[in-house]
């Protein structure tokens, strides 16, 4: 019963997660901060054991900055994150050196850039063992038993351990830093666009990857990405976001067939889809995105909305409501229940 | 109807570098129709940008046109006088780039990049130049013309900074325009804001347009025709329908079929095995042999020619008409 419970529950909850930067002037002498960023506000989400969970939003929304925060690379502003059921803020800010080793090494991440994230001064074999030997003693042997395991469950030749990254394509390095990740069995992986930068050829095997190896080990997954159909491809579930806001959160397939908030269906519709007898309904929307540094104070879609907005739009941030069947929307004319 | 505006015939642009020569365009052949949307595809490295670059003969240097004609309203660029040029490029053949940043002077602002453009093709004066430059904010639907074009680049953001790329490319009412990746570092609801733009333009202005991108949604949507590049050789070219439902070319079946679809949601992906080669030494005969599933002996020997298998639909592939290759998108909508 105990077992269940746990199984079930949720491995990461994020509440009311905000992070923003300052932004100062350029004086010599004095620093004085002119505004703030607002590049997460106020996010709410919870990922499942098991699940990939995908954010998804165009650059500048704050998915990185969601992600960083979760990791505590960027320290948030405010808000909570619970992972395995303890709060991970107070663990990270705090002085134990050893629980903060533990959360390191369960929550393991993969950016956009395989070529900035490896050391090109560093071996395969270096890189990939470098978080065994911080998290772990494990005799040379078996770390080495450990390293060819990891070469071949991403795709890699025994023979690539003796070499440097500048030695490999894009997709290959990419494997390196997954099996790098990997290395330490981490509970929760968050994958920062990890096929962004990769040509269409080798990005399939590379989502492919990502999925056999998380039907191997039943890792969580955070999938961030600004490709809709990537998303559609791997998660489960997935957050929309737009100017730091969660603005829909659904199923994915309840998302791609039925959705919502006037944002998620023009991000829809406005991907090309690879059929030219496919139908196109595509909806353009007007202007760009308003800077982060003022954003509007109602919704923050409001400037390029496409329904008739009201003044509940302009003046006041919609909630993020539950509408049934695990879909949430924030948006004043979709509150149906 | 149906006049050919471009005709590439066995262009060979190479780089010669210390590593050795780099054979980035080999041997390819491409159309293009008076008025229609010419889609250029392929993977990074397979030459589009070096063919888009030969085809206004700025090819930066250590590379260099080899072989080859470009023919261009019947005349061949390649034997044209440098002098001779110049009055073609920008004014009928107009060029804009993936990262506007690349065509846009970062210290002048935008009229002064507008005027330099209509002042070098027009006898009109400053003042007539200027309105013309507000004009053509206009066209490409920029808000507040009078203020913006008063700007630098650096104060505009990507969307609006690539609008004025397009701005400056249809000063001169080209023939043909050279769009190399013009959305790739868009947002995509920006991108569709910028392709339905350029459609517009091009249907509006009445020029031709080839427009390179890696993304098949792309040149689906837009595109009348398209060649397919790989390793800097062409392996298919046909009407867009054809290329997505009848295509011939293993590759062009697994680039179709190895992109993630909104469309058609697959638990696995099909993979394309092993890298994109490298082209100093590229794979002997057919450039895609080693990643190709219906390669024989031939194939690792012999280079095949772009044939043309049906009226307008060329492809290079021994194997092209023996092999059955399904569209990914099904056979229902097939002929
Ligand atoms: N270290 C930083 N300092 C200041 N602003 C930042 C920093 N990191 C991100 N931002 C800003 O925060 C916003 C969200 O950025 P980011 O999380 O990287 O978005 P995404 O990953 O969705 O593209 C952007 O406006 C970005 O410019
Ligand atoms: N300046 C250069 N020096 C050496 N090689 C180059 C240069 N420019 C392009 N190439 C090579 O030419 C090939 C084709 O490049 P390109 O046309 O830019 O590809 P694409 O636009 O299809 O991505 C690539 O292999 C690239 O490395
Ligand atoms: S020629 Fe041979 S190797 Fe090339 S695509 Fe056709 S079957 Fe494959
Ligand atoms: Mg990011
Ligand atoms: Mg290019």
């Amino acid at each position: 019963m105990e077992v269940q419970k746990i199984i079930n529950k949720e491995i990461l909850e994020v509440q009311n997660l905000v992070k923003h930067f300052p932004i100062y002037t350029r004086g010599i002498f004095l620093k004085k901060q002119v505004g703030l960023i607002h590049a997460v506000d106020d996010i709410s989400f919870s990922i499942k054991r098991g699940e990939t969970f995908g954010l998804v939003g165009e650059s500048g929304c704050g998915k990185t900055t969601t992600a960083r925060s979760i990791l505590y690379l960027d320290q948030p502003t405010s808000g909570k994150i619970n992972f395995e059921g303890k709060e991970i803020i107070t663990i990270f800010s705090s002085k134990n050196k050893e629980e903060k080793q533990k959360l390191r090494r369960k929550i393991q991440y993969v950016f956009q850039n395989p070529y900035a994230s490896l050391d090109p001064r560093m071996t395969v074999a270096d890189i990939i063992t470098e978080p065994l030997t911080i998290h772990t003693s494990l005799p040379k042997k078996e770390l080495y038993q450990k390293l060819y395991e990891l070469l071949e469950l991403v795709g890699l030749e025994p023979y690539h351990a003796e070499r440097y990254p500048h030695e490999f394509s894009g997709g290959q390095r990419q494997r390196i830093c997954i099996a790098r990740a990997l290395a330490v069995e981490p509970k929760l992986l968050i994958a920062d666009e990890p096929v962004a930068s990769l040509d269409v050829s080798v990005r399939a095997q590379i989502l492919n990857l990502l999925k056999d190896l998380q039907q191997k080990f039943n890792t969580t997954y955070l999938y961030i990405s600004h490709d809709l159909s990537t998303v559609r491809h791997l998660c489960n579930r997935v957050a929309v976001m737009y100017m730091g806001r969660i603005v829909e959160l659904a199923e994915t397939q309840e998302l791609f067939d039925s959705p919502l908030h006037p944002y998620t269906k023009a991000l829809l519709s406005s991907i090309p889809i690879p059929d030219p007898l496919a139908k196109k309904s595509r909806i353009i929307l007007p202007g760009e995105v308003p800077s982060p540094i003022n954003p509007p104070i109602g919704c923050r879609f409001e400037t390029r909305c496409i329904y008739k907005k009201d003044q509940n739009c302009i003046k006041y941030p919609p909630k993020l409501v539950h509408i049934g069947k695990g879909h949430f929307v924030a948006c004043e004319k979709t509150k149906k229940p | 109807m149906n006049k050919e505006l471009l005709r590439i015939e066995g262009l060979k642009t190479y780089f010669d570098t210390w590593a050795g020569i780099v054979k980035a365009v080999d041997g390819v052949d491409i159309e293009v129709i008076e008025g229609e949307t010419l889609g250029l595809v392929g993977e990074s490295g397979s030459g589009k940008s070096v063919t888009a670059l030969s085809i206004m003969r700025i090819v930066p240097s250590p590379g260099k046109i080899i072989e080859g004609k470009i023919i261009y309203k019947e005349e061949n660029l390649l034997e044209k006088s440098e002098k001779a040029l110049r009055e073609i490029r920008g004014k009928e053949i107009a060029y804009i780039f993936q990262d506007p940043s690349t065509s846009l002077n970062p210290v002048l602002t935008i009229a002064d990049q507008l005027l330099e453009v209509i002042l070098a093709h027009q006898e009109i004066s400053k003042k007539e130049a200027l309105e013309k430059a507000i004009e053509l904010l206009k066209l490409v639907e920029i808000p507040d013309p009078d203020v913006k074009i008063w700007n630098y680049p650096h104060q505009l953001s990507g969307g609006m900074k690539q609008r004025i790329a397009i701005a400056r490319a249809i000063a001169s009412q080209p023939n043909l325009l050279l769009a190399d990746e013009p959305t790739t570092n868009l947002d995509v609801t920006i991108q569709a804001q910028i392709l339905e733009l350029m459609q517009n333009l091009r249907k509006r202005l009445g020029m031709a347009m080839i427009l390179i991108t890696h993304d098949m949604g792309v040149v689906a949507d837009i595109a009348d025709r398209i060649t397919v590049l790989y390793a800097g050789r062409v392996c298919e070219s046909a009407d867009t329908k054809t290329i997505f439902y009848k295509a011939k070319h293993p590759y062009t079946q697994a680039l179709l079929t190895a992109v993630p679809s909104l469309a058609l949601r697959t638990d696995k992906l099909k993979v394309i095995p092993g890298n994109i080669p490298n082209l100093i030494e590229p794979p002997s005969g057919c450039r895609f042999h080693p990643r190709c599933e219906y390669a024989i002996e031939k194939c690792t020997e012999k280079i095949p020619e772009l044939i043309e298998i049906e009226p307008g639909h060329k492809v290079a592939c021994f194997r092209a008409l023996e092999i059955n290759l399904e569209s990914p998108l099904g056979g229902a909508k097939n002929n």
